[in-house]
């Protein structure tokens, strides 16, 4: 518990001395600034709905560039070897790096904060829904990380991690959006399987425990998939 | 301490290690020596519990790599090969990270770093971010890397490579300092580096230990013919041979030009292990000649290694 601490705590220091994050909270906060203020008057309603309903898209890009770098680079360097040799297992090392993560995707989320409260000046704003937003995001931050995390132990080349990584994230997204082109018996599970309904549950300020156990699965799967490419290695 | 029993490795097909033995004991620094692609970094790293052995096992004192591996990479500090170590971070969190991963308590943490930093001349980079050290400053900080947690044994895999002379002897000196109180196991392809530091050696090649020994037993061990140099004074080329031939285990009698050109030098090969000085000695005192220089060239190490690995 205390190496996931000190793993979690440099990896999250790294972003910030690189200038990885300030670059990838620039860009998001003008994608999803741009977006949602740019119809925001139009529709004339104090809730942020448009800002959640963007969300997982926008995650689905920015998500990968975040986590490509946690296992790339130090199969990259050789620094892979270090770690291994210290005393740590692998899943203090997985779980470290994708809590690193997740922080960081708290700390990009925290500035949007100030949407929520510039609205409630202009109405009635209820934050029921803003909650469940931001736990929402929140979980599918996690469950985006872990498959990007995955994504990043398959390959030694951040780009090709970052690919991998988007080109799951976006089929989870789009996934209950193409249900058309699916045979009508596996419309049920596939529904399922899109992670954007179970967040626009979330951010409805509906709890479910099926949502979240939806995205405790991603996660689970993200990082036992984590697992095994770091066991193939040996 | 420890106990390395029937290694093997394969890479897919390719087999690095092959049943390989080694047994250290506490206070050791044992020398793994070997061409390029013997299979002594995949030794190292299976010591370490990088990677597991295909099969066999490595006991460190009562653990077993296999069942207990966290156990043992606490008792180990490891310097990998070119030390690759995280480029975007200063010395000083970097170190300050792993003496945190080592358990180092806060309170004990900024000492040891001080330790470690006059131990390996770190004083002047602890500011500046890895990526910018030259590779024989960021080996160093990967010796330091290894130090910080005071394991009770140290793996080094070539620990001196790309750094100056002077850094080399510093090294040397940290290594040998170490090596009183701690195990020491290095791996290096530098015969003379062995010869110096080492109270062990074990040559790999191809994946098999070819040697085990002290330097001393290593030399007396590998069976080889030696040489005696002799410089003559007032004596002719065709008589020194008949009479120097009639002596029991000379092989070859063969003549070089000396730096003196009155002088005649000779070398004579000696049989296998025999010291032939003493015979050589009352076979030249019988004469006129006179004998100006006399040398037993001992075979080095280099001869040894070239011996035991070359291709046949």
């Amino acid at each position: 518990m205390r190496q996931i601490t000190h793993i979690l705590s440099k990896e999250f220091k790294d972003y910030f001395v690189s200038p990885i994050a300030y670059i990838v909270i620039s860009i998001f906060l003008l994608v999803t600034g741009w977006f949602f203020f740019s119809t925001f008057f139009l529709y004339n309603q104090a809730n942020l709905r448009n800002f959640f309903d963007l969300l997982p898209l926008t995650f689905a890009f920015v998500i990968p560039a975040i986590t490509m770098r946690l296992f790339s680079e130090e199969l990259n360097i050789g620094s892979y070897e270090l770690l291994l040799t210290m005393p740590v297992t692998f899943p203090d090392v997985i779980i470290g790096k994708l809590l690193a993560a997740v922080a960081m995707v708290a700390a990009m989320m925290l500035p949007t904060f100030s949407y929520a409260v510039t609205i409630a000046f202009l109405g009635r704003l209820d934050w029921g829904p803003i909650i469940g937003g931001y736990l929402g995001a929140l979980m599918l931050g996690a469950a985006y990380s872990a498959i990007g995390l995955f994504a990043s132990s398959l390959t030694r080349n951040q780009i090709i991690a970052f690919i991998i990584g988007m080109a799951i994230c976006f089929c989870l997204t789009l996934i209950d959006k193409m249900l058309f082109f699916f045979p009508q018996a596996l419309l049920g599970v596939i529904s399922y399987l899109g992670a954007d309904v179970h967040f626009q549950n979330i951010s409805k300020g509906i709890v479910d425990s099926r949502d979240i156990l939806y995205f405790l699965s991603v996660v689970f799967i993200g990082l036992y998939g984590t697992n095994l490419a770091m066991q193939e290695k040996e | 301490m420890i106990r390395v029993e029937n290694v093997t490795k394969y890479y897919d097909d390719l087999c690095a290690v092959d049943r390989i033995s080694i047994e250290i004991q506490k206070g050791e620094i044992l020398g793994l020596l070997g061409p390029n692609g013997a299979g002594k970094t995949t030794t190292l790293r299976m010591l370490t519990g990088y990677f597991l052995p295909t099969s066999g096992d490595v006991h460190v004192k009562d653990y077993s790599i296999r069942e207990n591996p966290l156990a043992i990479k606490k008792l180990i500090g490891y310097l990998p090969e070119s030390a690759p170590l995280y480029h975007g971070m200063l010395v000083y969190d970097y170190l300050d990270y792993v003496a945190q991963i080592r358990g180092i308590e806060n309170g004990n943490k900024v000492s040891r770093i001080r330790q470690l930093v006059d131990l390996c001349g770190l004083g002047d980079i602890m500011h500046k971010t890895v990526g910018e050290l030259s590779k024989g400053l960021k080996q160093r900080v990967g010796l330091a890397h290894a130090m910080i947690g005071d394991p009770e044994i140290l793996v080094l895999d070539e620990p001196t490579s790309g750094l100056d002379p002077n850094q080399i002897v510093e090294i040397r000196e940290i290594i040998r300092r170490i090596g009183k109180e701690k195990t020491v196991i290095l791996s290096t392809h530098i015969l003379s580096e062995a010869e110096a530091t080492c109270n062990r050696i074990v040559i790999i090649n191809r994946g098999k230990i070819v040697a085990d020994g002290s330097t001393e037993t290593l030399k007396q061990s590998a069976h080889l013919q030696s040489t005696i140099k002799l410089s003559l004074l007032n004596a002719d080329l065709a008589d020194i041979k008949t009479k120097l031939a009639g002596i029991d285990g000379v092989v070859g009698i063969e003549a070089f030009e000396g730096d003196d050109k009155k002088m005649i030098g000779i070398k004579i090969s000696c049989g296998v292990a025999l010291d032939l000085r003493k015979a050589i000695y009352q076979k030249v005192k019988e004469t006129e000649w006179i004998l100006m220089e006399f040398q037993q060239e001992t075979h080095s190490l280099e001869t040894i290694f070239r011996e035991l690995t070359k291709e046949n």
